[in-house]
């Protein structure tokens, strides 16, 4: 198999793949240029990753000066291939920049103030390849950053290294210098210039992966390369240059293995699987730059091209550079056109750039601007889309002899059933059915969109899967743990039980220990009830447990009858006093208080025990009142100041004014058949009345019940006990509230009988009104 | 310069669908001019007649679906198909036939499948079967070449033969098929057919003036001009080249087998081929592309399908010619055909799609 390849090779017959196109070429435009050496641009923009793969490390910090060749960026995984600074200069900024993809994205980039010096960092180069074992050479392919410079940009290191097991022996190497894009010369060039370089490339890939025949394979228009290249390899026997017929894309991979050898590539598979590894001649370049002279990949051919320039050539291109400085440097200042498109690489699978500042990077071949003349299809902005006709050029064109047409049926529908049964995933995007197309249908951009979708849609259903195994397995160890939990305690629980069933002194000591506990925890729990009983006092527990509040209340009762019986005792001395001393006003206070008690008395016996609770704490206030409230014109300010207070707390609590008014009418009651007999008291403190009487009712308004009873007692006419009584009344309310509190509890539980009296009392007194 | 987003690849090779279209019509121009040498105006007349109904018919339906129309009308497809219902009908059918053939092909064939691209069948085929199933009478109302018809067909008469029915001198259009002899000339085919179930051998049907001294007097020629016509397609790779040598061959295979079986009651190959529309057919119509098989495998197949349905249909079905029904199933079959005749796709093995 492998002898009759070569032998057809040999004899210059070759294979022949499926479709292809003979776009316009323009070659002519630069082919006969030498490549030109550029003056350094002012600024670099190196983008972290220009390959397939990951980013790297980032090695550098803004503000640092690098030189040239030294690393930008580690590789920490065989995937990442580091970039370098291409020549000396500052690190001015590391942030996002648009880059060289065909969507316009942006992507971390370092930007690189060039200092002009361009200064080497320190180099060692290799004088003998031979003396480098295997793994070297590779670590030095990796170091450089070298990745496949033809447009996939693969790392280099990956696709070099035979040691890698559980791959086969090598067959062919294939060097790709086909470069069938009908505008681009940069192979074309490189192969004249650096012939002998690119050879010594080969070599070094030889020596890693020990081929069993190497071919170069060009197309048939590069007679220049061709034979340079032929020159160079005349005295290696290993060697073939083979001169392919030129057609798009001999260039793509899997054709040149087709038109090569006649295998095709199995779908989904590598080229390695079948023995065959094929490298771009530029990369064989930049592999001896790397090896011999330990330069890494910095620089490249770049073809700037087309019919808008004025002069356009292949130039030494540094990694980072802007294409707006690659256009100045080939004077593309005449082109008036503002519709004016740039491409970067050739015009079959090339992309327009969104951005002059688009930076040059190792995959980079060519910058195309074109001429409305030679591409009129370039410079329409909107689509001349018109329906499919079926004619089937574009299936006849097909590299991959896919059905482009039912692809873009199946694409507009979105069936990606039907997508994946024709099998877009074999499409390489090369551009020929669209370029053949009739009906003008951007095909390569719709199958685009369609991959991008099922792309996505994998993921998603991946995300799905690991999500569903995940929730599957966790359902799974939750119900294994359950079961595991549940066996335990079963286990657990037989085992007590056994150990109690045992008749062995353990066992009974056990028993008798529980029992014991158990008993503890009785004796311990009665004991706290009583200690809670005794505890309980009738002046700090308002909220009583129904079998302490019996206790409670025969003591209150008691210490009511108490205070009543001292009242008794005292009221029957004053009330002698009072009706002695009639005219001082001194007196007024004390002969109120003399008069409710009197009062107090002389209502019924129910009544009386409510009003001795009220009385209580009235007598108390009284006597600290009567005291400050030496003459009349202070005690008169006092009362306004305190009915202030308590119109504000009578406001806030209804609860507590309910009670107070309802204490307040019982003590009116009893005053008015007081006031009866304390008449003749009253003329000293007239003077006072009105001003009190028009405070009060003022200030009372809202709350109406305090209302009607301040007018009872305006009623009853007897100022200077009126203004005393709303002092002692709401004083106690006010000041304190706890006190009250238990008043108003004693008050309710003994009134709860009178319930029915007093409603009818309060309905009563609007009518004394 | 400006920068914006535009999908590769960036170059076209500049073909348009309505150039295709007219390069199709540029190459039935010898066919026609052959057609119009031993046949007279009548066909011209039918396409003038034909191409302009297809024109309003297309510019109609185009409104009502609110589609561009100065893109859609001049894509040719509809005055193509217009061009092939004339060069179908007899030389001297009344107008109506060629406006009522046409409104069809091009409102109910085409634009209400979808317009160009969705549909399913050839309308210009489509159009021809209907006519020649609804006005069997005047479809068959086949002109003799000229030298063999007494009356004097210049345009003004043929037209206006077309236009009432009779000519100038105020024949009929029976009359002016009737030959010298008395008898009603029909076509090679129609007369062959007829011979041949009377009971005639061939080489008796064709000491018929009407055969001439090859074929087919007058047809031989049109057929050899659209043969030209569609070996320059070819050549301009406008039509692949599967579909008419398939159908061609087919066609060879199957009348040379009933040749060689039975000389005296089956045609030559040769008659086949140049005798009635079989290298329009083969040419212009099979290679319609909207209404055929897309892929190389299937074109051949609708080929050597369409070959044999001609042979069968000429020989034992009820119609002398069979092309316009053979094209018509053929369409039919053309999407199973697609659908069986994939082509494994680089890096995918055999049975494996």
């Amino acid at each position: 198999m492998v002898e009759s390849v070569v032998e057809r090779i040999t004899r210059g017959h070759f294979w022949d793949f499926h479709g292809g196109i003979h776009p316009p070429e323009q070659k002519f435009l630069t082919s006969n240029k030498p490549i030109k050496q550029l003056s350094l641009p002012k600024q670099l923009i190196i983008p972290l990753q220009q390959h397939i793969g990951q980013e790297g490390d980032l090695l550098v910090s803004i503000g640092e000066h690098v030189l040239k060749g030294q690393a930008l960026t580690l590789s920490t995984n065989p995937m990442v291939v580091p970039i370098h600074a291409p020549t000396s200069g500052t690190i001015s900024a590391i942030k996002m920049s648009v880059i060289a993809h065909p969507s316009g994205l942006s992507q971390l980039c370092i930007i690189f103030d060039v200092d002009g010096d361009d200064r080497w960092r320190k180099r060692e180069v290799c004088h003998d390849i031979e003396l480098l074992a295997n793994h070297q050479i590779i670590e030095k392919i990796a170091n450089a950053g070298i990745a496949g410079m033809g447009g996939a940009g693969f790392p280099t290191h990956i696709k070099v290294n035979s040691k890698v097991s559980s791959k086969p022996d090598i067959n062919f190497l294939i060097i790709n210098g086909v470069e069938c894009e009908p505008y681009i010369t940069a192979d074309d060039l490189l192969m004249m210039e650096q012939s002998n370089a690119i050879v010594d490339g080969i070599k070094i890939l030889d020596k890693l992966l020990t081929p069993a025949f190497i071919f170069i394979a060009i197309e048939n228009n590069k007679p220049k390369a061709i034979k340079a290249l032929q020159q160079a390899t005349a005295k290696i026997e290993k060697i073939k240059v083979c001169v392919v017929p030129t057609k798009y894309p001999a260039g793509g991979e899997k054709q040149l293995i087709q038109i090569l050898t006649g295998k095709e590539v199995t779908s989904g598979q590598l080229p390695i699987h079948a023995g065959i590894v094929m490298q771009n001649v530029a990369t064989c370049f930049a592999i001896n730059e790397a090896v011999r002279h330990d330069t890494p990949l910095i620089r490249r051919v770049v073809t700037v091209t087309g019919q808008a320039l004025d002069k356009p050539q292949n130039v030494w291109a540094l990694i980072g550079t802007p294409i707006n400085f690659l256009l100045e440097q080939c004077s593309v200042q005449h082109i008036k056109n503002e519709k004016q498109p740039v491409i970067m690489g050739g015009p079959m699978m090339g992309f327009s750039v969104s951005s002059e500042l688009v930076p040059v990077v190792k995959t980079s071949n060519c910058i195309l601007v074109p001429s409305k003349v030679e591409m009129p299809s370039a410079f329409e902005k909107e689509s001349k889309e018109v329906e499919c006709i079926r004619c089937g050029q574009c299936s006849d064109v097909c590299p991959s002899q896919l059905l482009p047409q039912e692809l873009q049926w199946s694409a507009k529908a979105k069936d990606h059933a039907q997508l994946k049964k024709l099998n877009l995933s074999d499409c390489i995007d090369c551009g020929a059915c669209a370029y053949v197309c009739p009906s003008q249908i951007p095909l390569v951009h719709y199958y685009r969109i369609a991959k991008a979708e099922i792309l996505e849609q994998q993921q998603l259903d991946l995300k799905a899967e690991k999500a569903k195994t995940r929730f599957e397995a966790r359902k799974l160890r939750l119900e294994k743990e359950k079961v595991a939990r549940h066996e335990k305690q079963k286990k657990a629980a037989a085992a007590r039980k056994a150990a109690m069933n045992k008749a062995t002194p353990e066992a009974t000591g056990a028993k008798s220990a529980v029992a014991a506990a158990l008993a503890r925890v009785k004796a311990k729990k009665a004991s706290k009830d009583q200690v809670q009983e005794q505890t309980n006092t009738p002046d700090s527990q308002t909220n009583l447990s129904s079998d302490v509040a019996d206790d409670q209340k025969s003591q209150v009762s008691a210490a009511i009858a108490r205070a009543k019986a001292k009242k008794k005792l005292k009221a029957e001395a004053t009330n002698t006093l009072s009706s002695d001393n009639n005219d001082a006003n001194k007196i007024v206070d004390a002969l109120e208080t003399k008069s409710t008690v009197t009062l107090q008395a002389s209502v019924d016996d129910k009544k009386a025990k409510i009003a001795v609770a009220i009385a209580k704490a009235k007598a108390k206030k009284l006597n600290k009142t009567n005291d400050a409230a030496a003459d009349t014109n202070k005690v008169t300010k006092h009362t306004l100041a305190v009915n202030m207070d308590a119109k504000k707390v009578v406001n806030i609590e209804d609860k507590k004014v309910k009670i107070a008014a309802a204490i307040a009418k019982v003590k009116s009651k009893a005053l008015a058949k007081a006031n009866k007999v304390n008449k003749e008291t009253d003329d000293t403190s007239r003077i006072n009345y009105p001003v009190t009487n028009n405070e009060t009712q003022s200030k009372y308004k809202p709350a109406e019940l305090v209302q009607t009873e301040q007018e009872d007692i305006a009623v009853s006419d007897s100022t200077g006990n009126s203004k005393n009584k709303n002092i002692t009344e709401s004083k106690p309310i006010i000041s304190i509230d706890k006190k009250a509190k238990i008043i108003a509890a004693i008050a309710k539980a003994k009134a709860k009988n009178k319930l029915k009296e007093i409603s009818l009392v309060e309905k009563n007194n609007p009518d004394n009104v | 310069m400006a920068f914006w987003i535009a999908s590769s690849p960036h170059n076209h090779n500049h073909t348009k669908t309505p150039n295709l279209m007219r390069l199709v019509m540029y190459a039935t121009l010898p066919g026609v001019l052959a057609q119009w040498y031993f046949f007279g105006w009548g066909n011209l007349i039918h396409i003038s007649l034909a191409m302009a109904t297809a024109l309003i018919c297309e510019f109609t339906v185009l409104s009502l679906r609110k589609k561009p129309i100065s893109h859609e009308l001049f894509d040719g497809s509809a005055l193509l198909a217009a061009l092939l219902i004339g060069i179908c009908l007899p030389a001297l059918a009344p107008w109506w036939i060629s406006v009522i053939g046409t409104i069809f092909a091009i409102v109910i064939a085409k634009q209400l499948y979808g317009g160009l691209g969705h549909n399913p069948f050839n309308p210009a085929m489509a159009g021809y079967v209907m006519l020649l199933v609804s006005f069997p009478l005047q479809m068959t109302l086949w002109q003799p070449p000229l030298s063999l018809v007494a009356v004097d067909l210049n345009f003004t008469n043929t037209l206006y033969t077309i236009l009432t029915g009779f000519s100038v001198e105020g024949y009929s259009v029976e009359q002016i098929r009737t030959s010298i002899d008395g008898l009603t000339m029909a076509t090679p085919l129609d007369t062959l057919k007829t011979n041949t179930s009377l009971g005639l051998t061939v080489f008796e049907s064709i000491k018929n003036p009407i055969f001439g001294d090859n074929f087919a007097l007058g047809w031989e020629w049109i057929n050899a001009g659209f043969l030209l016509g569609g070996l320059f397609l070819i050549a301009k790779k406008a039509i692949p080249w599967q579909t008419p040598i398939s159908f061609l061959l087919s066609l060879f295979i199957c009348s040379f087998i009933g040749y060689s079986l039975s000389p005296d009651s089956s045609a030559s190959t040769m008659f086949h081929w140049f005798s009635g529309a079989t290298m329009l057919g083969a040419f212009f119509i099979l290679t319609d592309p909207v209404s055929g098989a897309t892929s190389n495998k299937g074109r051949i197949i609708v080929g050597l399908l369409a070959g044999l349905l001609v042979y069968l249909i000429r020989t034992a079905g009820g119609y002398p010619d069979g092309v316009a029904f053979a094209v018509l199933l053929c369409n039919m079959s053309a999407p199973l055909i697609d659908q069986y005749t994939r082509p494994r796709t680089y890096g995918h093995l055999k049975g494996d799609k």
